[in-house]
């Protein structure tokens, strides 16, 4: 089953076309890789699907609601992690969850419950009653992660969620996305560590606005003849007329 | 969902260093300390002195100007020319030439000319000075005339009082327009810049996807200053019924109504603020450009009667200057709210103005 169908999704700011007439869809469970080097419009398309931004043209679904119109019920069946840092610092720990929480209707008992299980996980029960700014930037870039699925939702949108963060705490939120989407949930995620690419399911490359490329990481090095992603992306972005890399 | 916005609102609102303390220490500055310190009352008047009579009538006048406590001697000048330099010179503030044959043309002629010249780079000081000056002459004056006329002490009776007190009035005045500056602060700039500061970190991206609507996060944004505002609303008023014995002749549930519709209307100045800043930078800078205006506009220190036309027509702009009127009435007049009712409808018009534009050019998505 499709959770997420774009056709012909466009948007342009003035006279610049940031996205440019893509298609594409997303099956449930998937973990879905949306690369592109900065300033190829793998945000703004982003935030099309996540009812941030107004498409200027085409259409879509998401989760099985219409872009152009849905977007409050999008926004309630979503996850959303963005590229900068967005949980509350000068609440603590468990008041961010809470506050999250209690922003997607989850029950309080419940909610308490779920906080607990959850530090418990992550290791951080020690850390409940502290500020999130006395964390550092890996935790935190956890909890943003585990506050993103904490209501469950259907799908979570990631944008460039490892971003400064060191390789051993990066591969640890992988296998924490990887458990997500054992759990059913699946994983829109953008990125441009173009190892992390490895660990999708699926890759789409966007280079000016378009997806110049869309298959299994495995598929993609055998259609360009690469040894790995890193050199797919290389030959695709070499294209790009705006610079790109 | 408010629920939840509204206690992290109020949690981050307490954890913060200086807000609560600010909120505390704001009205008791305002009401305590402002007054003392804006106050257009004139001290010390600085006075060069030429007197080309020489004779009792002008040594009494002169004595009868330095026994006043307003004016200070500071310059006994043979001629205009050295008073005149010593206004140069900033050691006087203002000129008094008694004429010569002063004495001898009251006697004859029962009037005579004397010539007040003030520096006037202190409109308010050179303006208030001179019209002192100009009172303790004119006393003078009905004292001589009695005395030519010798009719006894007793048709020299009252006579209008041009000395009114002018600290004590002058508070009276001032401390319930500064009560609404409060207000303003709390009410109006706080909510804006905190909303700002949401744009600023990217926290509010986070909320603008998730299903918190666009009423319920306005809210949770203005619930606890409005909260927080009529605290110190209370607090201005106990300060002011401490320091100055000010307590409201009329009534204060009057004050109470006409605080929440100006806090409305003034938070919704403040979410259009919020609304097109994107740094806190714009939005403090736009906030005080447009708070001063308001200000300058509202009668607060200047009233509104004594601006030329085209700013007394401009003044209706200013949502402050219904509320500063309505406390000033309220306070010191005992106005009903029968008798308020043109602020009233301004006040209702400005809030509905201004939230009706916040919740237009609000946009969860662009």
């Amino acid at each position: 089953m499709k959770v997420i169908e774009v056709e012909n999704l466009t948007k342009r700011f003035g006279i610049f076309t940031a996205v440019d007439n893509i298609s594409f869809s997303v099956e449930r469970g998937e973990i879905f890789g949306f690369l592109g080097a900065n300033g190829a419009g793998k945000t703004t398309a982003m935030k099309m699907l996540c009812g941030l931004l107004r498409p200027s043209a085409g259409k879509g679904s998401v989760a099985g609601f219409d872009i152009n119109r849905d977007s409050d019920k999008i926004k309630a069946a979503i996850g959303y992690m963005s590229q900068k840092f967005a949980l509350y610092e000068d609440l603590k720990v468990w008041e961010n969850i809470r506050l999250y929480a209690g922003i997607y209707g989850v029950p309080e008992r419940e909610a308490a419950r779920r906080t607990d299980a959850l530090l418990e996980e992550l290791g951080l029960s020690h850390e409940k009653e502290s500020l999130v700014k006395s964390l550092p930037l890996g935790w935190r870039q956890k909890l943003a992660f585990s506050v993103s699925i904490f209501h469950r939702p259907g799908i979570v949108f990631l944008d460039e969620p490892t971003g400064g963060v060191d390789p051993v705490t990066r591969r640890q939120f992988w296998e924490m996305i990887y458990k997500a989407s054992e759990s059913g949930i699946t994983v829109f995620v953008t990125t441009h560590y173009m190892d992390e690419a490895e660990y999708c399911n699926r890759v789409s490359i966007m280079v000016d606005g378009r997806i110049a490329a869309l298959d299994s990481p495995a598929l993609l090095k055998k259609e360009y003849g690469a040894e790995s992603m890193d050199d797919v992306f290389r030959r695709l972005a070499r294209k790009s007329v705006n610079g790109g890399l | 969902m408010l629920k939840y916005l509204l206690e992290k609102e109020f949690k981050q609102f307490f954890r913060n260093k200086a807000l609560p303390k600010m909120a505390v220490i704001m009205p008791f500055m305002a009401i305590l300390i402002f007054p003392l310190v804006a106050n257009f009352e004139i001290k010390n008047i600085s006075l060069a002195v030429v007197d080309n009579d020489k004779s009792s009538t002008s040594r009494e006048l002169i004595q009868k100007v330095a026994a006043g406590g307003y004016f200070s001697i500071s310059e006994v000048a043979s001629t205009y020319t050295h008073a005149l330099r010593s206004v140069e010179l900033d050691k006087s503030d203002i000129i008094m030439e008694i004429p010569a044959h002063l004495e001898r043309d009251l006697q004859r002629e029962g009037s005579s000319e004397i010539l007040i010249s003030a520096n006037a780079v202190s409109a308010t000081k050179g303006g208030l000075g001179s019209a002192y000056l100009a009172g303790i002459i004119g006393d003078f004056n009905k004292e001589i005339n009695g005395n030519i006329s010798t009719v006894v002490a007793d048709s020299f009776t009252i006579t209008p009082r041009f000395w009114y007190n002018p600290r004590l009035l002058y508070t009276y005045f001032m401390v319930p327009a500064l009560m609404v500056m409060v207000l303003a602060m709390v009410c109006g700039f706080l909510p804006a810049l905190n909303i700002v500061g949401e744009k600023e970190s990217g926290t509010i991206e986070q909320i603008n996807v998730t299903p918190v609507t666009r009423l319920s996060f306005i809210l949770s944004k203005l619930l606890p200053y409005w909260i927080i505002g009529f605290v110190v609303l209370t607090i201005s008023f106990f300060a002011a019924w401490i320091a100055y014995g000010l307590t409201p002749a009329g009534n204060l549930g009057t004050i109470y109504l006409f605080a929440a519709l100006f806090v409305l209307a003034f938070s919704g100045f403040g979410l259009v603020i919020s609304n097109y800043a994107t740094t806190l930078q714009q939005a403090m800078f736009m906030m005080f450009f447009f708070v001063l205006t308001f200000i300058f506009m509202s009668g607060l220190y200047t009233p509104v009667a004594n601006m030329p036309r085209w700013a007394q027509n401009l003044s209706i702009i200013s949502p402050l200057k219904y509320i500063i009127i309505v406390l000033r009435q309220v306070y010191l007049k005992g106005s009903t709210f029968t008798e308020l009712l043109t602020p009233f409808w301004m006040l209702t018009a400005f809030a509905i103005f201004f939230n009706g534009w916040a919740v237009l050019s609000y946009r969860k998505k662009s």
